[in-house]
């Protein structure tokens, strides 16, 4: 039973998808996806404490033997990954029931958990799988359903805002697939392993390095860096919130550890990084990433749209860990996708419960939300606090990796420049605070705090922010085994 | 349509035969070119001629968008019902071999059944597709 577990951790939401449909009943179909989330969850943790006693598991699809079959392979850092998504999955879901019931038209509710569950084991596929095509498959499955569902938000926009999505979502996985065949054509084979051992005797060809920068430019497109980032905050501020909250936390997230693992553990850091100024252009983004797109987010009036534009300064320090080619900042990527997760998921479910009581996101229509709603405001203050990076907060962690690995890498100005927008974050933060704490006249005066079935999942998020702050022997402790792993393999 | 002499008839000596073609790339897939995706497409463009001459309340008494709906999912979950088969079995997900005796037949059966799948589901999309366009007000 334990070596069908690989297989199991991606088919279970892909049978559980069509099932909703055959029921047609949304009470069903939100149980569904909860057991289903939490039944991954539980896989996956498996998986990793397995990962952990024996190293890495292969799992052969179909009984085809890789390179020939498609090969499930998982090491340290797809297992982090998968625990990751599950985990958030289970609390989303868990979060979601009333929150989709006030958002999505009824008749639409089964079909929107179709689409959720299609996108879970689409981003669980992607994490999962050994086979560099196999990877596209999965990439389309996840961004077709999230396609729809961001469709299914309630303001129009979000058709607008969906379209966007689609045709910046569709030129980057084109783009991934040209750079896979390129790299099949030089190669012969496509999977992951096999690609690492093959490539470095076609390094010197013109079509390896057209087929890295394909890969990238595509998968940069996917996780939304700048100057790539167009799509992505229409898409979070019109979703349903319970989308929203799981994009954030997920999609880009998994987007990234595809890049990790072509730049790293495929390609190589001494193809990658060695050769061409990979580590510079990547840098430059993503500075330009953090300081335009959370100067950016001070600017805004919904909420949902300010956090989305904090989204992509928070993926600016995530590529800029990536680029520094060294454990602390490998560490810092890492564990930053985790603690990341972990606090937009809680703001963006606190979010979600504003919707649900006030109907609407805006500053303007928050004042005094802190002595109406105290639990969820709470909730939006440690998120908040946690994105700036304040000490006690998991997003201190993943800073203070950032910075040791910028000083590793000799690029002292950087950590200044790291401190610095820190206080931008604080900005941002603070306006929405200040909303909530320390306006006198109030227009939030009949509503109740959330419901205790929205808050409880909020809550679970609220509280691993802290608690992954205070002891970071779980995540950043297997992000340092993971670095360590993807540089030592390459290296 | 309905009023046209021509493209109706044309239409009704068509779709039988349409549809036997369909029927035959689907099981033939296993020996030679064809499979589950091409005869789906093949069953479904017949039902959407169908749809396109004879109106869709027609198409809908032929195929009520329910059971259409309901198909979608139905041969997904032949597709991946046979995966499960084969874990149960004790083989890895969709490991055709342990279906039947011999590694051999194991393949056939499994292969066949996955392409029904498909083409259920190929077939039914096709036609929801055309539901959705020709629906719209």
């Amino acid at each position: 039973m334990l070596s069908q577990l690989p297989a199991l951790q991606v088919v279970i939401p892909l049978i559980a998808a069509p099932l909703c449909v055959v029921f047609r009943n949304k009470e069903i179909a939100c149980l569904v996806s909860q057991v289903v989330s939490i039944l991954s969850f539980i896989i996956s943790l498996i998986l990793l404490q397995q990962v952990l006693e024996v190293g890495v598991i292969s799992y052969a699809l179909g009984g085809w033997l890789a390179p020939i079959g498609i090969e499930y392979r998982i090491d340290i850092l797809n297992s982090f990954v998968l625990v990751i998504v599950t985990g958030i999955s289970s609390v989303v879901t868990i979060y979601s029931n009333k929150s989709v019931q006030y958002e999505i038209d009824t008749e639409k509710i089964y079909l929107f958990y179709t689409g959720y569950l299609l996108m879970f084991s689409g981003l669980l596929g992607m994490t999962i799988t050994g086979d560099a095509f196999n990877v596209f498959v999965f990439i389309e499955i996840s961004s077709l359903s999230s396609y729809a569902m961001i469709a299914m938000g309630r303001d129009r926009r979000a058709v607008s805002a969906s379209f966007t999505y689609l045709v910046m979502g569709t030129v980057g996985a084109t783009f991934f697939l040209i750079g896979v065949g390129l790299m099949y054509s030089m190669t012969g084979t496509l999977n992951m392993a096999d690609l690492a051992e093959r490539l470095p005797k076609v390094y010197e060809s013109k079509a390896i390095l057209v087929s890295f920068a394909f890969i990238s430019i595509g998968i940069l497109l996917k996780l939304a860096l700048f100057p790539l980032h167009l799509w992505l905050p229409n898409a979070y501020t019109y979703a349903p919130s319970v989308v929203s909250a799981f994009l954030s936390a997920t999609a880009t997230k998994v987007a990234i550890y595809i890049l990790i693992r072509f730049g790293y553990s495929i390609f190589g850091s001494d193809f990658v990084f060695s050769q061409y100024p990979t580590a510079q252009i990547l840098a430059s983004m993503s500075i330009v990433a953090i300081v335009v797109c959370s100067l950016v987010a001070i600017f805004q009036t919904n909420i949902k749209r300010l956090l989305a534009f904090s989204s992509l300064a928070q993926v600016g320090y995530i590529i800029l860990g990536v680029s520094f080619n060294n454990i602390n900042g490998l560490t810092a990527a890492i564990v930053h996708i985790f603690n990341h997760a972990l606090s937009k998921g809680a703001l963006f479910l606190a979010m979600g419960s504003v919707a649900l009581v006030i109907g609407s996101v805006k500053i303007k229509d928050i004042n005094g939300l802190g002595k109406k709603m105290p639990f969820t405001s709470f909730a939006i203050v440690i998120g908040g606090l946690s994105l700036i990076g304040v000490p006690i907060t998991a997003g201190f962690i993943s800073k203070w990796y950032l910075i040791l690995g910028a000083i590793d890498k000799g690029w002292w100005p950087l950590a200044i420049i790291l401190l610095l927008t820190s206080l931008l974050a604080l900005v941002y933060v603070w306006r929405i605070v200040e909303v909530m704490y320390f306006r006198s006249e109030t227009n939030v005066s009949e509503v109740k705090e959330a419901p205790i079935s929205m808050l409880i999942p909020m809550y679970i998020l609220v509280a691993m922010t802290i608690y992954f702050g205070l002891e970071t022997s779980f995540s950043a402790g297997l992000a340092k085994q993971a670095a360590t792993y993807l540089l030592g393999m390459s290296g | 349509m309905k009023h046209h002499t021509i493209p109706r008839v044309i239409a009704k000596l068509t779709i039988p035969g349409i549809i036997l073609f369909g029927l035959y790339v689907q099981f033939h897939g296993d020996y030679g070119p064809g499979g589950g995706f091409q005869a789906g497409v093949i069953i479904g463009a017949a039902m959407i001629l169908y749809g396109l001459i004879f109106g869709l309340d027609d198409l809908r008494n032929v195929a009520p968008q329910k059971i259409v709906t309901l198909l979608v999912a139905i041969g997904f979950l032949l597709y991946a019902g046979v995966g499960v088969v084969t874990q149960i079995l004790g083989a890895n997900f969709l490991e055709y071999g342990v279906l039947a005796h011999s590694q051999k037949d194991g393949q056939h059966i499994g292969i066949i059944l996955v392409e029904i799948g498909v083409g259920i589901t190929v077939a039914a999309v096709m036609i929801t597709i055309f539901y959705m366009f020709a629906g719209r007000k």
